[in-house]
């Protein structure tokens, strides 16, 4: 059995631990806010945060998580949207969206690490997370914007 | 109203009345008809009180319910068309509520491909919202005991101006709903100076649950007691499985059983490919099942496709005479032999759509019914193959439509809905199918692989006295019919049959192609690799002839006239030509203002250091694009910015334009990047994003500027028109910096890049 935190609630899980974090979330939880995208890291689709840090749940074992606390997108705002959130509603960033749950945690993880990036280490940050809309120019805006707001 | 749009409301017709039914007002579709709906195929704008047509509905409480009928991938096409309609209303957006409608005729196509929702739909969704304003008016003025003259209204409200009077459209709606329909010559359409939505624009209904996690699309949808499949297609197109050992498969914890598809019968369309359904608890163990099946293939005749082969093949057919599809003046006469005569070979390989989200779709089979809930560009396509795939008629199938994880033509193709649909009937019970990336990847329908022969002689200014153009791809249309291999004419004309260079002698050609794979649409479909060859090869003779390209282009397309296509096929995007006529000097004006707006003059390419330009009308609109890029001595390419200007015609939703002109340089860039696809042995070599890579955050243009032009031209496309002259500008600036030619993409496997 796999004990671990989940969006602040604990939970145990009798399946196979093997089963990557993302399908743990998806299927068996239904938080449906993380997305599969490629199932290899690739994409950035599938990203949750693991004590506070961007991890691929998608090549991520639910027994790596054991002990841990994962937060997913559906937490991000559950007590009024996040800054980074408005940020993405302010610079209309989504096209099709389906990227934008992976995108957002990534850029969460960045600004707490770096709360005023440059163009560059917002590049490296962000070149794990795939938006095939190319949203790309208003993901970088939105950053700035959220990080204009940690001054 | 132009015979095109005649068409299509005779289809319209059909779909609501039956044929025959002789109607004034044909949009409008009585109240009656709602009630005879089955209540799983209602809308809440079917069962509001006030529901004048099917598009809107209008509650007692104030709530307008506005149905969406095209498909949301990300172009903001479920708010564009109901704000059409809600400004028409004169409702206030905050108190409209969007229907997503379901797979339904009455609602005429709902195709959402082809740049097309706003220009087809626009008028429409005018209409049904002017009617039902028009009855709000009638039973305001009826209560107040005033001329309808007299009223008018402001958000939500009729208002009787000399008394100062003013009631709301939820108090009206039950009064309203007593009002005969209007006709359409009663339709009193807003002023363009009343607008308040339509040209200002809105951002997407769906924008927070987009930044939280709460949109549904088909990955996300569940239905209690359900189960997930996962499916082994075979690896060569056409394939049929030989044996099959499940064993090992089976004893996966959580694998159920698996099913058997069958294969399809050629022509493939929409079928499902067949192969193997792993059937398991969850997501996770149906794709560990499939690792363990033992399955041996026939492959069939496909096995001997070898993308390497056959571009080589391409590209000798391309140098072959073939089918003529337009002809000025007589180029064979005219090309002299000499040293003036310029040729050049173009060739872009098989592009995989590749959108977010993998094909996916949940269909539950009971009672003879089938329920499915499908990102889909294309919910009556679905409907019709569940009903062909399950042999009961489509009034028995219903197709929800979800939030699509992007689409970029891939989702007008159900086959993957399909397959759920076939599964479910046979395991009795709601199913699944979620298609890994590698799925995606390798069981597309792609975008053509394209040869492009180019030829001009040209005089002593460098202007072409002659010019030869043949193209050979494998066409669209092989996937409904076998024996297809010839460009047929909407596809021809995607920038091919209507190149617009007010030149002597033009002869344009197409050779035949035959098809290993499924071909389909891709956004902007064959006119990336039309306006690739013909932008890029007008580039070369511009530099050869040391003259500007932005001025040696304006010299070809020539003074401002409309394009004659007589005896021509030109079927201009299914469009009526007289309401969308093909305007040299519409081109010419996006082409002085990026010229403009980039500093183009002043721009001077050196080594490392580039400037390309490109301009090409598709799906109706014109656009100009310059791009600049800097090549480092270790080879790599970087943009800095991309200048890009559009006539759309009228433009309902600006903000939600320039976001499809933005993302079209980024879709362009993969493309000329790394954008390709081969075959060996009938097995596509690429699997995931490793080895299809797409554009990343660090290899897009640093800055997208666009520039949408005023016009008093009625709608045309903004998702696909982007992304052609993009891709050529792009080749173009990496010749400037480099002088090195672009004629094969992507950069990747380009012998002078790699």
């Amino acid at each position: 059995m796999v004990k671990l935190k989940v969006n602040g609630i604990d939970r145990a899980f009798n399946g196979d631990p093997n089963m990557p974090l993302l399908w743990y979330v998806r299927d068996i939880l239904g938080l449906t806010g993380t997305k599969f995208g490629c199932g290899m890291a690739l994409c950035g689709a599938c990203t949750v945060h693991k004590n506070g840090e961007a991890i691929r749940s998608c090549i991520t074992p639910v027994s790596e998580a054991a002990g841990s606390e994962i937060r997913t997108i559906e937490d991000l705002g559950a007590k009024g949207l996040h800054p980074v959130q408005e940020a993405w509603m302010r610079m209309n960033v989504p096209q099709c969206g389906y990227c934008q749950s992976g995108q957002i945690m990534q850029a969460v993880s960045l600004l707490k690490t770096t709360p005023h990036p440059t163009d560059e280490q917002i590049d490296d940050a962000m070149s794990g997370n795939i938006c095939r809309c190319g949203t790309y120019q208003r993901i970088r805006q939105a950053i700035k914007l959220a990080a204009g707001k940690n001054a | 109203m132009s015979p095109i749009e005649n068409v299509s409301r005779r289809k319209f017709l059909k779909g609501v009345f039956g044929s025959g039914a002789l109607i004034l007002a044909v949009r409008y579709v009585p109240p009656m008809w709602a009630q005879g709906l089955p209540t799983e195929r209602q809308t809440d704008a079917d069962r509001a009180t006030l529901h004048p047509n099917f598009f809107v509905g209008i509650q007692q409480d104030g709530t307008v319910y506005i149905v969406a009928h095209r498909s949301e991938m990300g172009t903001t096409i479920r708010t564009s068309l109901p704000l059409v309609l809600a400004d028409e209303l004169d409702a206030d957006w905050k108190r409209v509520k969007i229907d997503q409608a379901i797979g339904d005729k009455r609602y005429g196509d709902q195709n959402t491909d082809g740049s097309q929702s706003v220009r087809r739909f626009y008028n429409t969704m005018r209409e049904c919202g002017a009617a039902a304003r028009f009855m709000l008016i009638q039973a305001a003025a009826q209560q107040w005991k005033v001329p309808a003259s007299e009223c008018s209204t402001e958000p939500h409200l009729v208002i009787h101006k000399a008394t100062g009077r003013r009631v709301g459209y939820g108090e009206l709606a039950s009064a309203a709903a007593r009002i005969t329909e209007p006709k359409r010559e009663e339709l009193q359409l807003k002023n363009p100076s009343e607008w308040r939505y339509i040209g200002k624009g809105m951002t997407s209904v769906d924008l927070e649950n987009l930044c939280t996690g709460k949109a549904m699309y088909g990955m996300d949808a569940h239905l209690d007691g359900m189960v997930y499949a996962s499916i082994e297609h075979p690896p060569v197109f056409g394939g049929k499985i030989k044996t099959l050992d499940d064993q090992d498969a089976l004893k996966v914890a959580g694998v159920q059983k698996t099913v058997r598809v069958d294969p399809f019968k050629p022509p493939a369309a929409f079928q499902p490919l067949g192969g193997v359904a792993v059937i398991a608890d969850n997501t996770w163990a149906a794709f560990q099942g499939r690792k363990k099946l033992k399955i041996t293939w026939d492959n069939g005749a496909n096995e001997s496709y070898d993308s390497a082969e056959y571009k080589k093949e391409l590209l000798e057919t391309a140098h072959k005479p073939g089918k003529l599809i337009r002809s000025v003046g007589d180029s064979d006469k005219a090309f002299p032999a000499g040293n003036n005569v310029v040729e050049a070979d173009y060739y872009v390989p098989l592009l995989a759509h590749a959108p977010m989200e993998p094909m996916v779709a949940l269909a539950d089979f009971k009672d003879g019914k089938v329920t499915a809930w499908a990102p889909t560009q294309n919910p009556q396509a679905a409907q019709a193959i569940m009903s062909s795939e399950l042999g009961i008629p489509p009034e028995n199938v219903i197709c929800h439509v979800t939030l699509l994880g992007g689409g970029f033509g891939r989702k007008s193709k159900p086959d993957y809905v399909a397959e759920a649909a076939v599964l479910s009937k046979k395991l009795g019970r709601p199913v699944k199918v979620v298609w890994t990336r590698e799925d995606d990847v390798k069981f597309d329908y792609y975008n053509a692989v394209a040869a492009m022969y180019m030829k001009a002689a040209v005089d002593e200014k460098g202007r072409p006295t002659a010019w030869l153009q043949r193209s050979v791809f494998p066409p669209i249309t092989s996937i409904f019919d076998v024996n297809s291999v010839y460009g047929d004419p909407p596809h021809l004309a995607q920038g091919w049959t209507d190149l617009p260079y007010d030149l002597p002698n033009i002869r344009i050609e197409n050779g035949p192609a035959q098809a290993h794979v499924r071909i389909g649409w891709l956004r902007s479909v064959a006119n990336i690799y039309h306006a690739f060859a013909v932008q890029c090869f007008t580039d070369e003779l511009a530099h050869r002839a040391q003259r500007d390209p932005v001025e040696y282009m304006l010299d070809l397309v020539g003074p401002p006239r409309t394009l004659d296509f007589t005896n021509v096929q030109y079927p201009n995007y299914g469009a009526d030509y007289k309401t969308y006529p093909w305007e040299t000097g519409r081109l010419r004006k996006v082409i002085e203002v990026v010229a403009e707006k980039s500093g183009w003059a002043k721009k001077k390419s050196r080594k490392g250091h580039g400037f390309g330009f490109a301009a090409h009308r598709s799906f109706l609109t014109y656009v100009a694009t310059v791009v600049e890029v800097e090549v480092g001595n270790d080879g790599e390419i970087r943009i800095p910015r991309v200048d890009t200007a559009l006539d759309a015609g009228l433009v309902v939703n600006p903000e939600a334009t320039r976001a499809q002109f933005e993302g079209a340089v980024v879709f362009g860039t993969s493309i000329v990047r790394s954008g390709e696809i081969t075959a060996k042995n009938g097995v596509i070599q690429q699997s995931n994003f490793n080895d299809y890579p797409v554009a990343r955050i660090n290899e897009v243009p640093a800055q997208t500027n666009v520039y949408i032009t005023e016009s008093s031209a009625p709608p045309a496309g903004v998702g696909e028109p982007g992304v052609p002259p993009f891709v050529a500008a792009f080749c173009n600036a990496i010749f400037a910096a480099t002088g090195k030619r672009v004629r094969d993409l992507p950069l990747s496997s380009n012998s002078l890049f790699a």
